[in-house]
């Protein structure tokens, strides 16, 4: 049986190496799993009519469900989820999902940077709604022993 | 909003019992697909008591101290005006299912930018024995009158 929690080889990095690429279907199914998992049930998130009075496009995806899922490629390409040590983002823009068609977003993760002292990898991921960016700063560091 | 919250130091949280199907349905939400995240073996095999939470979970627990913080008597946030701007968690050892968990929040910091303020909530989580497992710190906008 293969070893789930081989990580990648450190010493084989290099700065500027895409590590993993991963497209993610949204649909209003999608956020409702969310608030429940979650406990974030504004209603902003899976009402339209709440979305519009307050003056949004449409409802949005919880921006900590994008944070969520943005770091999952990194996951399961270091192995093991406990191998990411740090992470965070910046919320530049809210994903609307449509009701009928959802929304696509798509990341992309690459090393940013190398501390060979601590073996460790910095990740910088672009999360992309169509050509906009939705997450800003998104830096995961993973430890890689 | 009252620029004194800064450095304010909130009473710990009820204590978080993190349960092994509340990992999975988190961990399903998120669409996380690795087997340490959903099956026990596999979380054990990499020497995990239980099933691993996402990198993200801790957010479950950091979610009641934020809730001290809107409920603060004199702290004037409408939470009706409020966006997440950051997000950041700093991790000491990856949540378990089984671990025993208190949030405990400090107001790192508040700032006025215009009409909008920033403040900037920590929340230190520890486990049963009392050692540090993730710092979540979340930067909050409240949007002033443009």
């Amino acid at each position: 049986m293969a070893d789930v929690t081989t990580p990648p080889v450190f010493d084989e990095l290099a700065v500027g190496e895409i590590v993993a690429e991963r497209s993610f279907e949204l649909t209003r199914d999608s956020l409702v799993r969310y608030a429940g998992a979650s406990g974030d049930f504004n209603p902003i998130h899976y009402r339209d009519d709440v979305a519009a009075s307050v003056g949004l496009p449409g409802v949005l995806a919880h921006g900590m469900l994008t944070m969520g899922f943005a770091v999952q490629p990194v996951v399961d390409w270091a192995g093991d989820p406990g191998r990411v040590v740090d992470y965070q983002v910046r919320f530049t823009r809210p994903v609307v999902v449509d009701p009928s068609f959802g929304a696509t977003v798509t990341v992309s993760a690459k090393v940013g940077q190398l501390d060979a002292e601590a073996r460790a990898a910095r990740v910088d991921l672009t999360v992309k709604l169509g050509d906009d960016t939705v997450l800003g700063k998104a830096q995961v560091r993973v430890v890689l022993g | 909003m009252n620029p004194e919250l800064q450095g304010r130091v909130f009473p710990p949280a009820e204590p978080y019992l993190v349960g092994r199907e509340k990992v999975r349905e988190f961990a399903r939400a998120v669409f996380a697909t690795n087997p340490i995240n959903l099956d026990v073996d596999a979380a054990q095999a990499a020497g995990y008591a239980d099933v691993v939470a996402p990198p993200t979970f801790a957010v479950v627990v950091q979610e009641h101290t934020l809730a001290q913080l809107l409920a603060e008597p004199d702290a004037g946030i409408d939470f009706a005006r409020v966006v997440h701007g950051d997000q950041r968690f700093t991790s000491s050892r990856a949540i378990v299912a089984g671990d025993l968990l208190t949030a405990t929040l400090t107001v790192a910091s508040v700032k006025t930018l215009g009409p909008h303020s920033m403040v900037t909530a920590e929340s230190a989580i520890t486990d049963a024995a009392g050692e540090h497992v993730v710092t979540a710190i979340s930067t909050l906008v409240v949007r002033g009158d443009e």
